[in-house]
């Protein structure tokens, strides 16, 4: 294998930059185009009684009204198990959900269409939050427990305990570009879907389904996406239904884009997490027995809350050996929107709730928390096993937090900000080190596959497309990187394609940071065997043996010749050689029984760690970071550009998970922060005043597409290190005497809860503090 | 109602009859298809959508057409010439500043206003007067690098 030429940059960075790389709502439109709204129920729970859709047909340019009793196949828009209808049929379980869907001829005369279809709702009792459906048993599908050793037993023989109850926000992905899609009838009833999505093959399932066609009957495209976060996982399906319907309908093609507020309070977000936890722990800090119970707010359908709330039970070690552990994982069902993926799918959630308890166990015992990380991370060949019984072999976090105690100064910072917290009593600074470990594969073994098409043309470029999805992550420009590698070509001899599925098929969600993962090995399993014969050619053709043949930066060296890649595949074109090729690629030694909560679901783990430094202020609660330095492991960085992208933009999404952005339900379950004027995210005033980003500088372990490792997701969890840096700045307002209770997001307003709770508390007897 | 609004756009003149509650950036997009200007919030707090409206930065989602009446409007498509980027679109593509693409447009609009008030931005300068665009991929440090590279390339 040739060594991958220097990174270039996005391949659609031109594009972009110069304002011509064309997302869904820039393309052209048909003749014929309609354009389609939604209409919404305003309550969360209820009987759907009469819906009158006349108002809306008697305004001009309104050429369709389409309700769930004018679907001509199944109405449901759901990835695995049934329960999203498309259209609601008699009963409203969130607020916000589709009613009906209008097609006009202009987007302002479907959007007022739409506010004037009255709907009737008999409203009835609503389930808003996880407390609410826990204690009325409201679930959406079986609580799962994973047991390693005995935590009751564990517990009660531990010398020291501590509980705690932590609340943990959603987040909503507010990708800049928001749900869009465009269908496109073509001959015989068949449809064409332009769709932002990260799964067109699951849009083309469910678009067929919905009209009660075959897959066959079906394409989607998808060139490239506004940001996706997970947010266009199957979040996506709905929109293009409705398009696809709408155009079924009226027999013209249909564009649905929602607008801010609808995407806000339509589609599902990250869980908001309710976690109880107890830790059994020595004078030392080691952690002997952990007990966790993670519940979610699932919503109102299943969506993706299994795997999701699963992933948050294999986070919930984060790096830690437990030699006792209990995690269970609860499914709560509530009349919200449908919650789902969004980048770390659960795991963020999991590895909050342990490094909240280490954060405790630190302050229980005086000690620093880093002490107590480092005297609790997984080892090397022993102390390695994970609560779901997989060994991990290729920990490397001992010596990359090591590293990062160095560099980052903690030991020296630590000091003096307690000097400077001595001196400053309305501001207040903390220091939080902490590791993040990351389990890459899906978790549902059969996901884990891909497709790729390979075409090499007669003049040498070369087009590639595979099943995943570009959303800015970088992932074609890595798939170009790898393909023109295999062929020691340029970088712009080659061109990635949109990905339709009538390209490649029966593709996985681009997903769980796997998409260079899965596609990058399809496209160089394809690019290998066109590769190999090419090489038979050239040894029968200029009788040579096939290892005198090598691909170089310099062209093709044939023994003592040497030809250009256009040379070599033109003459092999004459002599009828196959120059095309499709790849598949099935990540191995990945297995788990889901009954028995065992079992190796992770081919390897992505490491990293972040020491964060926040500065408090005890009279607003604002906080601000002034210095994160992060060391994160991607293995042979295919394009460390895209790479180093990834960890920052990663951190600072998870920064305003975890500061800043606050889903905030009224309680009649109501999104009363459904747009940028009260949901914020950050802006680029919240970035570290001091931002340090390094790569730890080794290989996979494991056998992945040039021995890089998936980053998609596992930077976000960084974060954690800021939250908690926040956490130690409150904590100083009680000169350390007492410990926090800092829930997520840390607002301002949480900040000065948490700063006179500790007031409150220091003014108890010392018995009733904790 | 429909009125006239006559209006300079990348250089060109152009003329064009509207329904009067339409937006600058709707007469942009839909009726000159240029379509680089984005909505992304559709509320005037994205940033998405910025242009220069008589060498100003504007949200383009905020005004009337019928305000741009004479002005002379500057929108992405109209920084590069002849096939060659404009120093600060070469500085985001160079310094990785962008990922999904979508609100590269009214960033480097809006990076060239800063760049008009602040010919030599600093770091805490390009941090600050960037608030009003929104990213949620790149989490800004390559955006403020590469408006720190493009504001130097501009200097000469």
């Amino acid at each position: 294998m040739a060594e991958p030429a220097p990174a270039p940059p996005h391949e659609s960075a031109w594009l972009h930059v110069a304002g011509a790389a064309p997302y869904i709502d820039d393309l052209p439109e048909r003749a014929d185009c309609l354009h389609a709204a939604i209409a919404q129920a305003s309550v969360a729970h209820g009987r759907l009684t009469k819906i009158d859709i006349a108002p809306a047909l008697a305004l001009p340019g309104v050429v369709a009204v389409m309700l769930a009793k004018d679907v001509p196949g199944i109405n449901d828009c759901a990835p695995i198990v049934a329960g999203d209808p498309i259209l609601a049929v008699d009963e409203i379980v969130y607020a916000g959900q589709a009613v009906a869907a209008v097609a006009a001829t202009s987007l302002d005369a479907a959007r007022r269409a739409a506010s004037r279809i009255k709907i009737a709702i008999e409203p009835m009792p609503a389930i808003v939050t996880v407390d609410r459906a826990l204690a009325v048993g409201s679930f959406l599908t079986p609580s799962q427990t994973m047991t390693k050793g005995d935590a009751a037993d564990g517990l009660a023989r531990a010398p020291r305990r501590l509980e705690g109850t932590l609340r943990l926000g959603g987040q909503d992905h507010f990708y800049l570009e928001g749900q869009v899609a465009m269908a496109l009838p073509r001959e015989g009833g068949d449809m064409l879907v332009l769709s932002s999505t990260q799964h067109p093959t699951e849009i083309q399932h469910l678009v067929a389904k919905a009209l009660g066609r075959g897959f066959k009957d079906v394409v989607c495209e998808v060139r490239r996406m506004g940001g996706g976060f997970g947010g266009k996982e199957t979040q996506a399906a709905q929109t293009a239904c409705i398009a696809a319907l709408l155009a079924w309908k009226t027999g013209r093609a249909v564009k649905l884009r929602l607008d801010r507020d609808v995407d806000m309070t339509l589609t599902g977000k990250r869980h908001d997490f309710r976690i109880d936890w107890q830790i059994g722990f020595d004078d030392a800090g080691r952690i002997s027995a952990w007990s966790v119970d993670l519940a979610a707010r699932g919503g109102c359908s299943v969506d993706l809350t299994d795997p999701v709330v699963d992933r948050a039970m294999f986070h919930a070690d984060n790096a830690y050996y437990l030699e006792h552990a209990r995690i269970a994982g609860h499914r709560c069902r509530t009349h919200t929107v449908s919650n789902t993926a969004f980048r770390g799918f659960g795991g963020p959630q999991g590895m909050c709730a342990i490094e909240y308890a280490i954060d405790e166990v630190a302050r229980a015992l005086g000690k620093d928390a880093l002490d107590v990380r480092l005297a609790n991370l997984y080892g090397h060949g022993s102390r390695d096993v994970t609560p779901y019984h997989q060994r991990i072999k290729d920990n490397i976090l001992p010596e990359l937090m090591r590293a990062l105690e160095t560099s980052s100064d903690y030991r020296n910072r630590r000091r003096a900000i307690a000097a400077w917290n001595a001196a400053h009593p309305w501001l207040k600074k903390g220091l939080a080190l902490t590791p993040a470990k990351f389990g890459i594969s899906f978790t549902n073994t059969f996901l884990n596959q891909a497709g790729a098409l390979v075409h090499v043309y007669t003049d040498g470029t070369v087009q590639v497309s595979h099943g995943g999805t570009e959303m800015g992550q970088g992932l074609n420009t890595k798939i170009a990187q790898v393909v023109a590698s295999a062929f020691a070509l340029d970088f712009d001899r080659v061109k990635v394609t949109a990905t339709v599925t009538d390209k490649v098929p029966n593709t996985s969600a681009t997903a769980a940071s796997a998409g260079t993962d899965l596609n990058g090995k399809a496209a160089a399993d394809a690019a290998d065997k066109i590769k190999r014969r090419l090489i038979a050619f050239g040894a029968e053709h200029f009788k040579v043996p096939p290892d005198r043949i090598r691909f170089t930066a310099q062209g093709i060296e044939v023994g003592t010749r040497r030809l250009t890649f256009a040379e070599l595949v033109g003459q092999a074109y004459m002599a009828r050689v196959q120059l095309w090729d499709s790849g598949f690629y099935a990540t191995p030694e990945i297995h788990f029984d889901r009954e028995r909560q065992r079992g190796n679901p992770f081919y390897y783990f992505a490491y990293g760690a972040a020491c964060s430094e926040a500065l408090i202020d005890v009279l607003t609660g604002e906080s601000r970071i002034l210095r994160a330095d992060l060391l994160h492991d991607v293995g042979n960085s295919i394009n460390p550009a895209i790479d180093l992208g990834q960890i920052e933009g990663g951190y600072i999404q998870g920064l305003g998970w975890l500061t800043a952005e606050e889903l905030w339900w009224d309680p009649a379950g109501r999104l009363r922060t459904h747009a940028p004027s009260t949901y914020k995210i950050p802006t680029a005033r919240d970035l570290p005043e001091d931002f340090r980003v390094a790569f730890w500088p080794e290989a996979n372990h494991a056998d992945t597409i040039h021995r890089s490792k998936a980053v998609g997701e596992p930077p976000l969890m960084l974060a954690i290190s800021a939250w908690l840096a926040i956490k130690d700045a409150v904590a100083a307002t009680a000169e350390h005497r007492l410990s926090p209770q800092l829930d997520a997001p840390a607002t301002p307003e949480r900040v000065l809860l948490a700063i006179e709770d500790l007031k409150r508390r220091a003014k108890l007897p010392a018995e009733a503090r904790s | 109602m429909t009125i006239t609004v006559n209006l300079t756009v990348n250089g060109q003149k152009v003329t064009r009859q509207v329904e009067a509650r339409t937006l600058l950036v709707q007469l942009l997009r839909e009726h000159l298809d240029l379509t680089g200007t984005h909505v992304g919030c559709d509320t005037s707090q994205c940033g998405a959508c910025v242009v220069q409206v008589d060498g100003v930065s504007a949200k383009a989602c905020t005004l009337l057409a019928a305000q741009c009446e004479g002005a002379n409007v500057l929108t992405i498509e109209g920084l590069a010439k002849d096939g060659k980027l404009h120093p600060m679109q070469e500085a985001f593509r160079e310094h990785h500043g962008l990922q999904c693409g979508f609100c590269t447009p009214g960033m480097v609009m809006s990076a060239l206003d800063i760049v008009r008030r602040h010919p030599s931005p600093d770091e805490a300068t390009i941090r600050k007067e960037l608030e009003g665009n929104l990213c949620r991929c790149t989490g800004y440090h390559n955006i403020v690098k590469a408006v720190a590279a493009g504001a130097k390339a501009m200097r000469g």
